[in-house]
């Protein structure tokens, strides 16, 4: 019976894992596409764009992903009458918190890169799409992979809040499972491992990249 | 019969007479923060001329040869590169950037791509060459510039002079119709600003119009054709190197050249 209790609760676990790392995909590609429009927007010299980002980057930066969960959940409901799903939900405030924090890692990576490169640039005659495309970004992307990584990461754990909107991903069905069997330290030591495991080779896959594309 | 003459004669000067390249006038320049950095500047510099410009640290000159190429705008005045105006906020300034090649103090090397990429982006990216003919003349250029043998390695590999050697190479890819040099040697350990200085003059007599800011007096002396003397964002001396460092007028040139001669 015990034994029978134990792969249940493994099963039911690993699930739940597949909408973690579901709903973590979903920020990571929404988050970033729209992270890399705002960081393009952050530096432009065009001051409106500029200022938009920066409010959308302080916004979501400045407020807790809870609420924003909250926001996206019930906020949304009541300005449209739409009810929408827990899972689009926080798809959609993941998404907004990941390209805010994103946006402004790139906005910084690609500010790090020395003026002189821009103007060297400049200078053989490369209009400011090829300048960015040929020249910054694949020095910036040396400088963002660790903290996009790094914030990756916490993405990841992050997700664990769209339980509270009631979206059924490892920590909510770790939750659940332990109301019915009351095995706390079991269930909740295995969702640890599993967010460690999905976490761990993130870090160490960053490290290698980050070797691999040094200079020389 | 005289009057033949003098027609023959009218012509021939007239095809020998080196066109003018660079045709500034009038340049006026006023930062953000209301510095009045260029007050009105004129310079005309013909092709095959090697212009070097001196001036106390602050006097604007980086400021004026970087309004050449776009790199600074301007408010008054006007500029003219081959014929080509250059002027604030205008579509097609990268065109003539590609005619204009700059070197600046820093390098400012391609840190991501090998030397010879580095040199060979521009002319596959803006020039339309292909991969292989544009290696050859990178090959040939670095070949020139004393460094072939560095061409696969990554500019961070490289010591100060040979990296600015590359860089020289790096805007003479793009074939340009002049040089802008933006004191070339200033961060380079004192052994290596001669293997630069040699390079510069060996393009000097190549040809190659050429605008140099430096202090390098020998060079001065021995490769410019004139030298202007930029103060306070004015132009207060046009002449030759003789007339510059043996016979200078202006108070404030003799200052200057009392400091930089010892
Ligand atoms: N972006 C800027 N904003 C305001 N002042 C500047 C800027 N760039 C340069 N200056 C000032 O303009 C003056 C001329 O600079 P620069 O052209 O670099 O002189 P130089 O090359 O002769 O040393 C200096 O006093 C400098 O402090
Ligand atoms: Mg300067």
């Amino acid at each position: 019976m015990d034994e029978f209790t134990l792969s249940r609760t493994f099963i039911n676990l690993i699930i739940a894992t597949k909408w973690t790392i579901i709903l973590s995909l979903i920020a990571f590609v929404g988050g970033g596409l729209v992270g890399a429009l705002i960081a393009l927007m952050r530096i432009s010299s065009n001051k409106l764009l500029s200022r938009i980002s920066w409010l959308y980057i302080e916004f979501f930066q400045g407020t807790p992903l809870l609420l924003q969960l909250f926001l996206a959940f019930f906020g949304f409901s009541v300005v449209t009458g739409i009810n929408l799903s827990p899972l689009v939900a926080a798809a959609i405030a993941l998404t907004a918190y990941t390209s805010a924090f994103l946006g402004d890692i790139w906005r910084g990576s690609i500010q790090a890169v020395p003026r002189g490169q821009w103007q060297a640039a400049s200078a053989i005659g490369f209009g400011y799409f090829d300048q960015l495309r040929l020249i910054i970004l694949p020095q910036a992307v040396r400088l963002a992979i660790a903290p996009t990584v790094g914030f990756l990461v916490q993405v990841i754990k992050g997700t664990s809040l769209a339980s509270i909107i009631g979206f059924t991903e490892l920590s909510r069905a770790a939750s659940l499972i332990n109301n019915v069997t009351l095995q706390s330290l079991l269930i909740f030591g295995l969702a640890g491992l599993i967010y460690f495991a999905l976490c761990y080779p993130l870090s160490t896959w960053s490290q290698q990249l980050e070797k691999k594309l040094a200079y020389k | 019969m005289t009057s033949l003459q003098t027609e023959l004669n009218g012509k021939s000067t007239a095809t020998l007479e080196k066109p003018p390249i660079i045709v500034a006038k009038n340049v006026e320049k006023t930062y953000g923060n209301g510095f009045h950095v260029l007050k009105g500047v004129s310079l005309t510099v013909n092709k095959g001329e090697v212009v070097v410009l001196m001036g106390p640290s602050g006097s604007g000159k980086s400021t004026f040869i970087r309004t050449f190429n776009g790199l600074e705008p301007y408010q008054k005045g006007s500029i003219e590169i081959d014929g080509t105006p250059i002027s604030n906020g205008k579509k097609g300034i990268e065109l003539v950037r590609r005619e204009v090649g700059m070197v600046f103090q820093q390098f400012n090397l391609f840190p991501h791509l090998t030397v010879l990429k580095n040199i060979t982006i521009g002319p596959i990216k803006l020039r339309g060459l292909s991969k292989a003919d544009a290696e050859q003349a990178a090959m040939e250029l670095l070949e020139k510039v004393g460094i072939a043998h560095q061409a696969k390695k990554y500019p961070g590999q490289l010591s100060g002079g040979q990296q600015q050697r590359v860089a020289i190479a790096r805007a003479l890819a793009m074939k340009p119709k002049v040089m802008l040099f933006d004191e070339p040697t200033s961060a380079l350990d004192p052994e290596m600003v001669r293997e630069v200085l040699d390079v510069m003059r060996s393009l000097a007599e190549s040809g190659m119009t050429m605008v140099c800011v430096t202090h390098e007096v020998g060079f001065a002396r021995e490769v410019a054709d004139r030298i202007i003397f930029l103060t306070e964002g004015n132009l207060i001396a046009d002449t030759t190197p003789d007339q510059f460092f043996n016979n200078p007028k202006e108070e404030r040139l003799k200052t200057f050249l009392s400091q930089i001669l010892h």
